[in-house]
C-alpha cells in the first residue's frame, strides 16, 4: 500500500513522539520507583475493626523520620479524621473499607488511591511543605459522599 | 420505483426512532448536566427526593449510554440500508430499537424511584434493584441485535455482488460493530455476576473482578463514539466541500487498528487500584500509546482531504485552504470544531494514560474535564452537526433555519471549552469528580476551586442554551414541513483510479476474532492475578 512521503513523515513525528514519552514513563517506573498504589494485601472486609492494625487506626513511626499511617475509609468518614504528621516526615498511608469503594486523595499531593472493600491500598508521600492538607474521599460512595472528608496537620 | 420509495420511507423511520431517542437523550441529560453544574458550584442544592446522584446516574447513562450508542445504532441501519439497497423486512431492526429502549426506560425508571442511584458504572458492592442491570443487560442485548442486522446486510452484499470490497462507509461502521461486540462481552459478563447477585441468589460479590470486567468494557465503549464519530469524518464530511476520501486503503487500516486496539488497554482506569501488579498496569500503559496511532493517521487523512479539495478548487496558501472550508455549513462546522477540541482531548488522553502520572488527575474534576473534551465535543458536536445532514435525508424535510443551528454549533464549542478547560484546572487543584459540591467546610484548599466550578457552570449554561436552539432547529425542521430534500444520499470514497486496499483487510470477522484474542491475552495476566487471589467476597449494600 501506497503511503505518502508527508504522512510517513508526519507518522515518524507521530510515533516518535509517543516513543518519547513512553520513555519517560518507563525511566520514572524503573529508574526513580515512581509506581501507582498497587497493593496485594488482602483483609475480611467484615472483620475491619477486628484486624490489626486497622482496629486501631492511626500513625506509627518507624523511625528515622518514616511512619505508617493506617485509615479506614468509610461511609461517610475517615478514621483517624485529623492526622498531626512531622514536617519532613515520610509517611506510607495503608487504607481498607468494610463497606463499599471508596477514593483516598490528599490534594496537592500524589496521594491518590482506590480503596476497596477486602483489600489494602497503600501509597507513600514525603511532606515538605507545612499547612493544614485535605483528604477528600474522591470516589461516589453514597447519598453524604461529599461530607467525606478529613485533613492532615503537617507542622 | 414507487416501490422503491415506500421500502426507503419505512427504513427511514426505522432509523429516525434512533436518532429521536438519542435526541431526547442529550436534551434530558444536558437538563441534568446544568443541575450538576450548578451545584457543584454551590448555587443550587438539590432536593432529597432528586438528589444530585440520582441525577448524575441519569446524567451519565443518557449521555454516555443513551445518546452516544442510540445515535451510532441509528447510523449504522442508515449506512447499511442506503449502500445495500434491497427488500427488506424491518422486523429484526425494530426488534432490536424495542428491546434498547425497554432496557433504556427499566433502568431509567429504577434510577428516578431511587432504587439505582449507583451512578453509570454501577460499582459493586453498591447493590442496585435487580431491573436496574436487567434493564442495562437489554440496552446491550438489544444493539447485538442491532449489530446482527448491520453483519447481515454485510453478507448479503458479498454474497450478492461478489465485490472484492465492501462500501468504505458499510467497511466503516460495520468494523465499528464488530469492536463493540468484543467489547460488551465484557460488560455481559458483569452481569452474570451482578445479577444473581442482587436477587440474593449469592450472598457475596468479588469486587475487583466486576470492575475488571466493566473496564473490559468502558474504554473501547469511548472507541465506539470515537468510530462513530470517524465514520463521519471520512465519508459524510468530504460531501460537504466535494472532497474524496484521502485514501480507501488508510481509512480501512485506521478502523482495523481501532478494532484490535481499543479492547486490551482497559487496566488504565484501574492504575490506582490494589490487586493488580505493576507489570500488567505498565503493559496497557504501552497498549494505550499504540491505539493514539490510528488517530494520528485520522488527523493526517482529513487535513488531507481538506486540502486537495481546496487545491482542487484552484486555493492555495493555509489561510485560503482553511478560510475555504465551509464555516458556515452547521454540519461541517460541528465536526471540524469537534475536530479542534480533539487535539486538546487527545492530548489530555495522553496524559492520563500515562502510568504513574495519572495519580494527579485520578477522580479529580481534570478526569470530567477531560471526557466533556472527547465526547462531549468531538462526539457529541458531530452527531448534533450531523443530524442536521440526517434529519432532512430522513424525513425529506429542509432543514430550518440553517443560521440557528450554526449558531448551536457555535455555543456548544465555546461552552465546552468554557466547561471543560475549567474542569481541567480545577482537577489540577485536586477537586474530586462526582460529588454534590466541594466547599468542605470551608477549607481553603477547597475555596481556591470555586472560581472554576463558577466558570464550569457559567460553560454548562452556554451549554444548555446550545442544546435548547438544538431542539427548536430539530422540531422546526418537522413543523415547517418544507419537503424539498433530496432524499438520496452519496457517501465520500477515494478518488477513482486510486490503489486498490489489500483484499485481507475485508475479512472484518477474522479480524474480531483476533481483537478478541489480543484482548484475552492483554487480560489473562491480570484476571490471572485475581482468580489466584480470590480473597473475600463483599456482602453489598445500599448507602444512598
Ligand atoms: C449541557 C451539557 C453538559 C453539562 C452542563 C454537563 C455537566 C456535567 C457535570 C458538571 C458533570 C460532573 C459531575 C461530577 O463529577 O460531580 C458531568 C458528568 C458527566 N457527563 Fe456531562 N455535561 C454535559 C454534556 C455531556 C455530554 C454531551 C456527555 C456525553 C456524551 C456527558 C457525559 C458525562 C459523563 C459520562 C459524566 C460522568 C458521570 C459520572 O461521573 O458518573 N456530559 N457532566
Ligand atoms: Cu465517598
Ligand atoms: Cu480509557
Amino acid at each position: 500500500m501506497h503511503v505518502h512521503r508527508y504522512e510517513r513523515i508526519w507518522m515518524t513525528f507521530g510515533i516518535g513522539m509517543l516513543l518519547v514519552f513512553l520513555t519517560i514513563v518507563l525511566v520514572a517506573a524503573f529508574a526513580d520507583n515512581m509506581n501507582p498504589p498497587s497493593d496485594m494485601m488482602q483483609i475480611d472486609p467484615t472483620k475491619v475493626a477486628s484486624t490489626p492494625p486497622f482496629e486501631r487506626p492511626g500513625l506509627r513511626s518507624l523511625g528515622n523520620g518514616r511512619y505508617e499511617a493506617y485509615y479506614v475509609a468509610r461511609i461517610f468518614a475517615f478514621s483517624p479524621n485529623i492526622l498531626r504528621v512531622p514536617l519532613g516526615s515520610t509517611v506510607t498511608f495503608y487504607v481498607t473499607s468494610p463497606d463499599v469503594v471508596h477514593g483516598f486523595n490528599i490534594a496537592h499531593t500524589a496521594v491518590n488511591m482506590m480503596v476497596i472493600p477486602g483489600w489494602v491500598n497503600s501509597a507513600t508521600h514525603t511532606f515538605r511543605t507545612p499547612g493544614t492538607y485535605l483528604l477528600v474521599c474522591n470516589e461516589y460512595c453514597g447519598i453524604e459522599h461529599q461530607t467525606m472528608f478529613g485533613s492532615l496537620e503537617v507542622r | 420505483m414507487v416501490r422503491e420509495e415506500r421500502q426507503m420511507r419505512a427504513e427511514n423511520r426505522l432509523v429516525l426512532a434512533h436518532v429521536y431517542t438519542a435526541t431526547a437523550a442529550i436534551v434530558v441529560g444536558a437538563v441534568f448536566g446544568l443541575l450538576q453544574a450548578y451545584s457543584r458550584a454551590s448555587a443550587i442544592s438539590l432536593p432529597s427526593t432528586f438528589d444530585y446522584y440520582r441525577v448524575l446516574t441519569l446524567h451519565g447513562i443518557l449521555m454516555a449510554l443513551v445518546f452516544t450508542t442510540f445515535f451510532i445504532t441509528g447510523l449504522a441501519l442508515f449506512v447499511a440500508y442506503r449502500q445495500v439497497p434491497r427488500a427488506r423486512r424491518l422486523f429484526v431492526g425494530w426488534l432490536g430499537w424495542g428491546t434498547m429502549l425497554a432496557g433504556t426506560l427499566m433502568a431509567a425508571y429504577e434510577v428516578l424511584a431511587g432504587n439505582a442511584t449507583v451512578l453509570y458504572t454501577f460499582y459493586a458492592p453498591l447493590k442496585a434493584s435487580p431491573f436496574f442491570y436487567i434493564g442495562a443487560t437489554l440496552l446491550v442485548l438489544g444493539t447485538w441485535v442491532v449489530a446482527f442486522e448491520v453483519f447481515e446486510n454485510v453478507v448479503f452484499f458479498k454474497r450478492t455482488t461478489g465485490a472484492p470490497r465492501l462500501p468504505l462507509a458499510l467497511f466503516t461502521i460495520a468494523a465499528t460493530f464488530v469492536m463493540w461486540w468484543v467489547a460488551t462481552l465484557g460488560v455481559v459478563a458483569e452481569m452474570g455476576l451482578l445479577l444473581p447477585w442482587s436477587l440474593g441468589w449469592t450472598s457475596g460479590i468479588n469486587v475487583m473482578l466486576t470492575r475488571m470486567f466493566f473496564w473490559y468494557f468502558g474504554h473501547p465503549l469511548v472507541y465506539f463514539w470515537i468510530m462513530g464519530a470517524y465514520v463521519i469524518w471520512y465519508t459524510v464530511i468530504p460531501t460537504r466541500f466535494g472532497g474524496k476520501v484521502f485514501s480507501d486503503g488508510l481509512t480501512r487500516l485506521t478502523f482495523i487498528m481501532l478494532l484490535l486496539l481499543s479492547t486490551p488497554v482497559g487496566i488504565h482506569h484501574e492504575f490506582m487500584e490494589p490487586g493488580i501488579s505493576t507489570t500488567w498496569k505498565l503493559l496497557h500503559t504501552i497498549m494505550t500509546y499504540g491505539v493514539a496511532i490510528p488517530s494520528f493517521l485520522t488527523a493526517f487523512a482529513i487535513f488531507a482531504t481538506f486540502e486537495i479539495a481546496a487545491r482542487a478548487q484552484g486555493r492555495r496558501g493555509l489561510v485560503a485552504i482553511v478560510g475555504g472550508l465551509p464555516w458556515r455549513d452547521p454540519v461541517f462546522a460541528g465536526a471540524a470544531y469537534g475536530m479542534l477540541l480533539f487535539i486538546a482531548g487527545g492530548f489530555g488522553g495522553l496524559i492520563n494514560a500515562s502510568y504513574e502520572m495519572d495519580s494527579v488527575v485520578h477522580n479529580t474534576i481534570w478526569i470530567v474535564g477531560h471526557f466533556h473534551i472527547t465526547v462531549g465535543g468531538p462526539v457529541a458536536l458531530t452527531f448534533l452537526g450531523a443530524s442536521y445532514w440526517l434529519i432532512p435525508k430522513l424525513t425529506g424535510r429542509a432543514l430550518w433555519t440553517p443560521g440557528l443551528a450554526l449558531l448551536q454549533v457555535q455555543t456548544w464549542f465555546v461552552g465546552m471549552v468554557l466547561m471543560s478547560f475549567s474542569m481541567h484546572f480545577a482537577g489540577l487543584l485536586g477537586a474530586p469528580r462526582r460529588t454534590a459540591e466541594v466547599a468542605y467546610a470551608g477549607s481553603h484548599v477547597a475555596a481556591a476551586w470555586q472560581p472554576y466550578m463558577i466558570a464550569a457552570a457559567a460553560g454548562g449554561l452556554l451549554l444548555t442554551i446550545s442544546i435548547a436552539i438544538f431542539a427548536l432547529v430539530a422540531i422546526g425542521t418537522l413543523l415547517a414541513n418544507d419537503k424539498s430534500e433530496d432524499m438520496h444520499v452519496a457517501f465520500a470514497e477515494a478518488a477513482p483510479g486510486g490503489e486498490p486496499s489489500p483484499p485481507i483487510f475485508e475479512h472484518l470477522f477474522r479480524w474480531g476474532a483476533v481483537a478478541l484474542l489480543l484482548a484475552v491475552a492483554a487480560y489473562s495476566g491480570p484476571l490471572g492475578e485475581l482468580l489466584r487471589h480470590p480473597g473475600f467476597l463483599a456482602p453489598g449494600m445500599r448507602t444512598w
